[in-house]
């Protein structure tokens, strides 16, 4: 077991702990945090990956802007306090076996699947890297590139307008 | 390494992600699960475009196939953003207007 | 001129139109003057024709107008055919149609000016439909024209609506005539069928290749029967026609003389190739013919109603016509339903006469004595009796004995039946005349003092219908009295061809003159005894024992409605009751019962909690992918 390996399988452990966590976390505040774990291990995966652009702005953006966004709401709405009223039993068992079901029937597709067992995947490679990314970003995928920004202009503005006290 | 254990892996965030959205009332935990199944599926994205390089490699030392997978994710997580902030102002107000995060109480639909 | 055939018909029908449509805006006379004109264009015309169709070697003329169904497989054009048969009947319909619309001018001068139009529609209507039944070059020509006069004769017979008695009759006639239609129809569907067109004359060239007995023929020629026996009046279907009396007397002229029950005899005159092909049917219209004839003329013997009286007398004379039709004696039928045309439009429109003078009054227990007050009508009704009984040498006398003569060769029990049938006759019908016209007069003092003789627009189709119904019988002078001198076998003989041929030879009747002289004789006794007896002395009481049987019909009407119509109440009642109630409706109702339950608990489903419509989703996308992905 190479070095790889390990860290892969350490990434993995962490993401799958942190999001199981991050549901069942009585405290809002708590489930963010372990949010911000699964982010970090996501990223993890990435620089594995060799993917490290991805890795950077998965960081700054999820764990970073998006994440402090969320703790920022649940402070205001000072959620902090376990209030949460518990859902009906029943209704919470079959929401974790629908899930797991869905697992299931996915895992057990991609099992099934002939020639996808002897594909690996390489860990080196430049592909990931902001130079090549942004050759391609800045010359095929330019107009989305741009469309994307009237795309936050109009989050920005939805985000206003709904947030605005009524008068 | 496989294929196979990042497609488990995403698979697994996934269904961790659809779980928490069934079993959870409050909207902004469901609302991260939902984020949390977005990152699933980058988390695939990058995987297949590494696969993708790795069978190209081989023909063409300076390939860059798999560059369009990662710019997907990058607009994927664009996309997110903004959706986020939407999202958020949007479970403010209904904390406004109803004084709880709860989705039960949102049980207009039916009328 | 035989291409301008069209012409008949389409006179009568613009005179419909114009009196239907113009009904509120004519005067009476005018009504009156457009509705007997076209009828006498339609008769110039038929004239025309019928000249023309007197030539020797006259071959059939089809005028074809146009296209009327066109499918693949089926070709009906709406095509008039010519000929001899068509052309004779053309002028017995517009002849004796012309006289009975001159007489309704002055017969209906009671009614107001929109009904008087009505009639004159109606009575214009009719003629067109017989016409085109008659015209017609198809059995589907044939067909509309027959629905026609079903229709017309419903519309006449309940012209005066408001008596609901009358349209009670209307409805009666209506349906009755609807049963034989559908024989009729089921006939026309089996020709089709066998020989996949239904024009005259493909149909009979194809059905000449047939063997005689064919089981497609007897049934197709039983069918054609079943609608003969609606239309003209025969065992089962007889009872509407007594009924009909109900309309005013010119209909009743109109439809036992020119139109509607000749329908019957008609048709089988004109599918006559495949009546010959098929002796069983021949040996039912034969037997059925005479069953009629029999029953008609007992019922006669005792109806009190001037008018029941002549209407059984059609009945009975109808019943003739198919003995002639049934025993192959084809001209001797066509023949009697001419000369029948002529007396019994004679004696309606007489009996019409009376019934004007007598304010109304159709029981001849309440005339007698009219001999002198109504001389032209008494003198006119005396010639159509002795036609009717059939006395040397008015016309009734040579076409009932060419009938009698010619089922006399078919069976000697076909002959007594039938004497004894015209032996009743005589007697009914003198009967009738003696009560009306003979003894003392028997009504209230002030219709004696209103009696009047008619005025001339009804005398003089009196006159003409009289003198026809003398002289028409020399037209068929039997072989017996002069050889070759049969004229209107002559006439005939193309139409009936192909039967002829197909026949063997008749044998010889024996001492057929002293079969005359004795039937004669016989029908002379009868007309005497019942001159004198009902002469001195009326029967003006209600009759008792056997003689009420007679007088209520054989109870035929109480018969039908205990065996028919109350049962098939009964089973309406039951399943009105029962299956429609708890077995339709409880269906019907089921279906929306469950469905409003069913939506009652699935809208429990519907709590408006997000949660568990993601649920549900989440749960749709897994059956989803399963479907999709492992089956």
């Amino acid at each position: 077991m190479n070095i790889t390996e390990i860290l892969f399988w350490f990434l993995t452990a962490l993401a799958l702990g942190g999001s199981l966590m991050m549901v069942f976390s009585k405290n809002p505040v708590y489930s963010v945090l372990w949010l911000i774990v699964v982010f970090f291990a996501i990223s993890g995966h990435y620089i594995l990956l060799n993917a490290q652009f991805l890795a950077i702005v998965n960081i700054i953006v999820y764990a970073g802007a998006i994440m402090v966004l969320f703790l920022f709401v649940i402070m205001l709405m000072n959620l902090n306090a376990d209030n949460e009223p518990q859902k009906n039993k029943w209704l919470k068992i079959a929401g974790v076996i629908a899930g797991g079901c869905l697992m299931l029937v996915l895992v057990s597709a991609i099992l099934r699947t002939e020639g996808l067992k002897e594909q690996t995947l390489s860990l080196s490679g430049s592909t990931g890297l902001i130079k090549q990314l942004g050759k391609t970003l800045f010359t095929d995928y330019v107009l989305p590139f741009e469309i994307s920004s009237v795309l936050f202009l109009s989050a920005m503005v939805g985000a206003v307008v709904i947030g605005k006290k009524e008068d | 390494m496989p294929i196979n254990y990042y497609i488990i892996l995403a698979i697994a965030l996934f269904s961790i992600g659809v779980a928490g959205v069934l079993t959870r009332r409050n909207a902004i935990i469901i609302f991260m699960c939902i984020e949390l199944m977005l990152n699933a599926v980058n988390l695939l994205l990058v995987a297949f475009s590494k696969m993708h390089y790795g069978v190209a490699v081989t023909g063409i030392p300076e390939t860059t196939a798999g560059v369009e997978a990662q710019l997907f994710v990058f607009f994927i997580m664009v996309v997110a953003a903004a959706e986020v902030s939407v999202g958020l102002a949007i479970i403010v107000m209904m904390y406004r207007n109803i004084h709880s995060v709860d989705v039960n109480f949102l049980n207009r639909l039916k009328h | 001129m035989s291409k301008l055939v069209y012409l008949v018909p389409l006179f009568p029908l613009i005179g419909f139109l114009i009196n239907g449509l113009g009904r509120k805006g004519l005067s009476k006379s005018l009504s009156g003057m457009i509705g007997s004109a076209v009828v006498l264009a339609s008769f110039v015309v038929s004239l025309l024709v019928f000249n023309e169709t007197r030539a020797t070697g006259f071959t059939p003329v089809t005028v074809n107008l146009f296209d009327f169904i066109n499918t693949a497989g089926i070709n009906i054009p709406f095509a008039f055919q010519v000929d001899q048969l068509s052309a004779l009947f053309l002028l017995i319909i517009t002849g004796v149609g012309f006289l009975i619309h001159v007489y309704s001018t002055s017969y209906m001068h009671d009614e107001e000016p929109p009904h008087y139009a009505r009639y004159f529609a109606y009575l214009n209507l009719f003629v067109f439909s017989m016409l085109m039944l008659v015209l017609g070059a198809n059995y589907l020509i044939m067909f509309i024209g027959w629905e026609g006069v079903g229709l017309c004769s419903y519309l006449l017979i309940g012209y005066w609506f408001k008596n609901t008695e009358y349209g009670n009759a209307a409805r009666k006639a209506f349906v009755m005539n609807r049963i034989g239609d559908l024989g009729f129809l089921l006939g026309l569907f089996f020709i089709l069928k066998q020989f996949g067109t239904l024009t005259y004359i493909d149909v009979f060239k194809q059905a000449g290749d047939l063997s005689s007995g064919d089981t497609v023929l007897v049934v197709i020629t039983l069918l054609l029967f079943v609608g003969a026996t609606g239309k003209s009046a025969q065992i089962p279907l007889y009872t509407w026609l007594p009924d009909a009396m109900a309309g005013p007397t010119p209909v009743s002229a109109l439809i036992h003389a020119a139109t509607m029950v000749t329908a019957g005899i008609y048709m089988i005159a004109r599918s006559n190739i495949l009546y010959t092909l098929a002796p069983v049917s021949q040996t039912v219209v034969a037997v059925i013919g005479l069953a009629t004839a029999i029953l008609a003329a007992t019922i006669a013997i005792k109806q009190n109603d001037i008018k029941k009286v002549l209407a059984y007398s059609t009945v009975s004379q109808l019943g003739y016509m198919f003995v002639g039709l049934g025993v192959g004696a084809y001209t001797g039928a066509v023949f009697h339903v001419m000369t029948h045309a002529f007396f019994k439009a004679l004696l309606f429109l007489g009996a019409g006469s009376v019934i004007h003078a007598m304010h109304h009054e159709q029981d001849i227990r309440k005339m007698g004595g009219l001999a002198k007050k109504l001389p032209v009508t008494h003198a006119t009704f005396l010639i159509g009796c002795i036609a009717i009984a059939g006395i040397f040498p008015l016309s009734g006398f040579f076409s009932k004995d060419e009938i009698l003569v010619h089922a006399l060769e078919a069976n000697t029990i076909y002959y007594i039946i039938g004497l004894l049938g015209a032996l009743m006759t005589a007697f009914y019908m003198f009967r009738l005349y003696a009560m009306t016209f003979r003894g003392n007069f028997r009504g209230t003092h002030e219709q004696e003092h209103h009696l009047h003789e008619s005025p001339w627009q009804m005398t003089m189709p009196l006159a003409v219908l009289a003198v026809l119904a003398a002289v028409a019988g020399f037209v068929g002078i039997p072989e017996l009295f002069a050889p070759n001198a049969h004229a209107l076998q002559h006439y005939l003989d193309p139409v009936f061809a192909a039967s002829a041929a197909r026949v063997e030879a008749a044998h010889e009747i024996k001492n057929e003159w002293v079969l005359l002289v004795v039937s004669q004789a016989l029908i002379l006794l009868a007309i005497i005894f019942a001159w004198t007896r009902f002469s001195k002395k009326p029967e003006t009481s209600d009759a008792t024992g056997f003689g009420k049987v007679l007088a209520d019909k054989w109870y035929v009407d109480e018969l039908y409605d205990s065996i028919i119509t109350k049962p098939l109440n009964a089973l309406g009642n039951i399943l009105n009751r029962f299956v429609e109630k708890s077995g339709i409706d409880g269906l019907v109702n089921g279906v929306g019962k469950s469905v409003q339950w069913g939506g009652r608990q699935l809208r429990l489903l519907q709590s408006g909690q997000v949660g568990t419509y993601i649920l549900w989703m989440v749960l749709g996308i897994l059956v989803f992918f399963v479907i999709t992905l492992f089956i």
